[in-house]
């Protein structure tokens, strides 16, 4: 038995320290990238890949089903909301000009940037848009 | 157990550490977004970290109430971002107060990478 609790904490232990060597790299991702996007893809490291690791990791070593079932919600949050902020961060930035757009290989949305600023039912509602009454032209 | 929660603890204090150099350097205000959100999200695996090498789960409520404040944060701020973009009339914001654009600032010469 106590062979199996020493394995246990050595793979928590090396989940824990996974967990931290992603956030050691998230920070250097974040002061070393040139623009919005490459940051918010190295600061997105730990939020998911990260976190996950160091909920294992604390499951396994802290005793109890309450403390396990609360660290596995935390993940669950961190799955759901990660990809909607991250979405409407970018968005913002790429309308912003905050993307350096000369260091981009495929950029879909500059050929659609003339129909980004009429009504498409996905702005923010406490916003009017622009042309409210146009449709998209087909270009 | 002690070396691991050193190194542990110097490599999440490290990442924590130029994430605020991020936060204070940013060009604008969506760099300081990200960087807050890394931020957020460094200090509660941190804070699991710790719970997890004392075998204490006083603190693991707190990390429900920290992931779910990232979220609120960043999306709030983007919003507002967005609201005060539909409301300028030249389209990038200046007008409205928000600062220079990236793509302007690494077009000048004088201004290298940052």
């Amino acid at each position: 038995m106590s062979a199996l609790a020493a394995i246990a904490d050595v793979v928590s232990i090396g989940c824990l320290l996974a967990g931290a060597f992603l956030c050691l790299t998230a920070g250097v991702g974040l002061v070393r990238f040139p623009d919005v996007l490459s940051r918010m893809h190295a600061g997105t490291k730990p939020q998911v890949l990260g976190v996950l690791l160091v909920m294992v990791g604390g499951a396994i070593r802290l005793h109890g089903l309450a403390a396990t079932w609360m660290l596995l919600l935390v993940a669950a949050f961190q799955l759901l909301t990660a990809p909607v902020s991250a979405h409407m961060i970018s968005r913002v930035a790429y309308r912003r000009r905050h993307v350096r757009r000369d260091l981009l290989l495929v950029d879909e949305l500059r050929e659609t940037e003339r129909r980004d600023s009429v009504y498409r039912g996905d702005e923010p509602a406490d916003a009017p848009p622009e042309h409210p009454g146009q449709a998209p032209q087909p270009s | 157990m002690i070396v691991v929660a050193a190194i542990a603890h110097a490599m999440l204090g490290g990442g924590a550490l130029l994430a605020l150099l991020r936060l204070a350097r940013g060009p604008s205000l969506l760099d300081r977004v990200v960087a807050t959100d890394t931020l957020l999200v460094i200090i509660s695996a941190s804070l699991a970290v710790h719970a997890a090498l004392s075998r204490d789960p006083t603190v693991v409520p707190v990390l429900v109430v920290v992931s779910l404040l990232a979220f609120v944060g960043s999306v709030s701020i983007a919003r507002y971002v967005g609201g005060m973009l539909l409301q300028s009339a030249s389209g990038d914001g200046r007008d409205v107060g928000l600062p220079r654009a990236a793509e302007e600032r690494a077009a000048e010469p004088g201004e290298g990478r940052r």
